[in-house]
């Protein structure tokens, strides 16, 4: 079945679908099988990117496409304006690809979606891929290949680096879910673990964590109580300095709190499996299913 | 983060409504008044544990004010000299409380803390020794949640009344500029009433954009930080000496993690971030060599950033550099092979196993 999407022709449209990363991306998300009715840049509707219609609103785009989720490439000052638009004409699934979105902005975008039933997923992350369904986001089309493993990340290339060792174990994905390096994520490590363990498809489940908060200690607690299937851990940053922001807004180690230590052992004590390096990851997950 | 120092955070916490003892800041021995009874002198430095390292200190008079600032500008605050100063009257202090407006990431969340154990790191208070309240930030603070911090903190009168002030006065203060945090402490209870002896203010980086009045910080960062910080570029110096670049935030504190694991020294976090610009590669090793002794590790994972890209400005940077050190470039993802070829007949070797590239770079920066 795969989390989060699952219909392989959930109509999909990209606002600031004009900008650099937006066209590349809708072209490559295309590519990939995403069924992409439409963009949205305010001004530019009438216009076209590579054949995909382009719209000035997200109501117009709604209206004469059916668009059911979105992907969100507009600046950071401007991106939380484009998520309530989304969520405002009906939009169920907005997926947030922007950074540098401040936190402020989050918790109310968050409480805003909750309000009217909308899920967010990011900002700040590389989106979703359901191999073999679509992909909202900007992953590389390459490294996915069909298989049980679900894998739920704070990090974009890394998250990349690890599906591409578990593809070429031989094993390979139902979902892949890029949460945001953000501190306030619209969907959490927490509800990603717990959708894939309700997933008939999956069979394990990838977490890639890292320092700063405390979503690993609480995944981890939520693993413990309800979650039967094996679960392998990976985390970063476990040799970064305390009061560093290590690239993502979200990867600080602020006094003791946040540090890759007390993750790794909240993992450890849940039964999970905690890789020291990626390539470990599938090594991990075979001797977990008995592969 | 921007922190603001005490006396920028004092003109704030005055703007918004919440009591500060009348203040001077002072630049130089010049500028201290003649005076007759008992002042504190600040060091305004943007570090913790000022007190403790001598920052600190009461004076009677004009005299002692410009001994004790000759004094304080001798200490070293973790990096830091004190080149201004915070003057104003020290208070009779009855009770030193904490009171301050943060995010909890947990409860995703803003929360009012507050705490009858001020006048020390929050964070070596006991849990139920401080009151957390969330905000719903479309409501904000409500009248129910001052009553109890109140009750919390044992006030009652006139000062419950001028903590519900000072409480709201924090809110507006983490809501209209952005802050992570807007914090008192201490908080002191004096005959005089409650009054902020001291300020802590932080705003997100990624809101400055809304306030372009906040004056940008470089505090507590290395000066390669602060040039990297000044490009747009994510870079954090570290101990060691094996140089890192690598594209993406995770990768890198994993290249980091994965170097050190195999007993290598890494010198920094460097995230290339997502580009289609050899040039800004070249910029990065530019940058980056100047914390390397020798190896420089460019772990490149492809998506947005093509590996093409990255070798093409490796090519040049080295050309352009002809720097002394080796280089291990591992490169995966799309355009693998063009960049491999590129690199490949510029007597470059790429590797494409990372772990394989890890060994290689500790073994390189032991010889």
């Amino acid at each position: 079945m795969a989390i989060l999407v699952t219909e392989k022709d959930l109509p999909v449209i990209v606002q600031g679908i004009t900008g650099h990363q937006g066209s590349f991306h809708a072209m490559q998300m295309k590519a990939f099988g995403t069924n992409v009715v439409g963009g949205v840049t305010p001004g530019k509707g009438g216009t076209d990117v590579g054949g995909i219609p382009v719209f000035d609103s997200v109501k117009q785009a709604v209206n004469k496409t059916g668009a059911r989720a979105s992907v969100v490439f507009v600046p950071a000052p401007y991106a939380p304006d484009a998520v309530i638009e989304a969520i405002d004409a009906g939009i169920q699934l907005v997926v947030i690809i922007t950074e540098h979105i401040p936190f402020h902005d989050m918790t109310k975008l968050k409480l805003y979606a909750k309000l009217m039933g909308a899920r967010i997923v990011g900002p700040n992350g590389p989106g979703i891929t359901s191999v073999g369904i679509a992909k909202l986001g900007i992953m590389p089309n390459s490294i996915f290949r069909k298989g049980p493993v679900g894998v739920v990340s704070r990090s974009g290339t890394l998250t990349y680096e690890i599906v591409n060792t578990i593809s070429e174990s031989g094993l390979g994905e139902t979902t892949v879910i890029g949460i945001g390096g953000d501190q306030i994520v619209g969907t959490t490590m927490q509800e990603a673990v717990r959708m894939f363990e309700k997933d008939d498809e999956t069979k394990a489940i990838v977490v890639v964590g890292e320092i700063g908060g405390t979503a690993e200690e609480e995944t981890a607690e939520i693993i413990k109580k309800e979650v039967s299937k094996p679960v392998v851990a990976f985390i970063a940053g476990r040799f970064a300095p305390p009061g560093k922001r290590m690239g993502h807004a979200g990867a600080i180690i602020t006094g003791n709190r946040g540090t890759a230590q007390s993750k790794i052992q909240a993992f450890q004590e849940a039964g999970v499996s905690v890789a020291s390096r990626p390539s470990e990851i599938p090594v991990l997950i075979k001797q977990k299913l008995g592969l | 983060m921007v922190d603001l120092l005490e006396h920028e955070g004092k003109r704030i916490f005055r703007k918004y409504g919440i009591p500060v003892p009348v203040f001077r800041v002072i630049r130089s021995e010049k500028e201290v008044p003649d005076f007759n009874e008992k002042m504190v002198i600040k060091a305004q430095v943007p570090t913790g544990g000022r007190g403790k390292k001598g920052g600190v200190k009461i004076v009677n008079n004009r005299e002692e004010a410009i001994r004790a600032i000759q004094e304080i500008r001798q200490i070293d605050f973790n990096g830091y000299r004190a080149r201004r100063f915070i003057l104003e009257k020290a208070y009779d202090i009855k009770k030193e409380l904490y009171v301050s407006i943060t995010l909890d990431r947990s409860v995703e969340l803003p929360v009012l803390l507050a705490s009858a154990e001020g006048g020390v790191d929050i964070n070596s208070v006991p849990a139920e020794k401080i009151l957390k309240k969330p905000i719903n930030p479309f409501i904000g603070v409500t009248d129910y949640m001052k009553r109890e911090a109140a009750a919390f903190l044992g006030l009652d009168g006139e000062n419950a009344k001028t903590l519900g002030k000072i409480i709201s006065g924090l809110y507006r203060i983490y809501d209209e500029l952005d802050a992570s945090l807007a914090e008192i402490n201490p908080l002191a209870l004096t005959s005089e009433g409650l009054v902020a002896l001291d300020s802590k203010i932080s705003i997100e980086d990624d809101a400055l954009f809304r306030h372009p009045d906040v004056p940008v910080r470089y505090f507590g960062m290395d000066k390669i930080e602060v040039e990297a910080k000044k490009k747009g570029l994510s870079f954090v110096r570290l101990e060691g000496d094996i140089g890192i670049i690598a594209n993406g935030a995770g990768l890198n504190m994993a290249t980091i993690d994965l170097i050190a694991q195999a007993g290598g020294k890494p010198a920094n976090f460097f995230d290339l971030g997502g580009t289609d610009d050899p040039q800004k590669v070249i910029q990065a090793i530019e940058l980056a060599s100047k914390v390397t002794n020798k190896v420089l590790f460019v772990n490149i994972f492809g998506g947005v950033t093509r590996c093409d890209t990255v070798a093409n400005g490796i090519v040049q940077a080295i050309k352009q550099l002809n720097p002394k050190f080796k280089l291990v470039v591992r490169i995966r993802g799309a355009n693998e092979e063009e960049g491999r070829r590129i690199l490949n007949e510029n007597g470059i070797d790429s590797i494409l196993n990372l772990d394989e590239a890890v060994r290689r770079v500790v073994e390189l920066a032991g010889e």
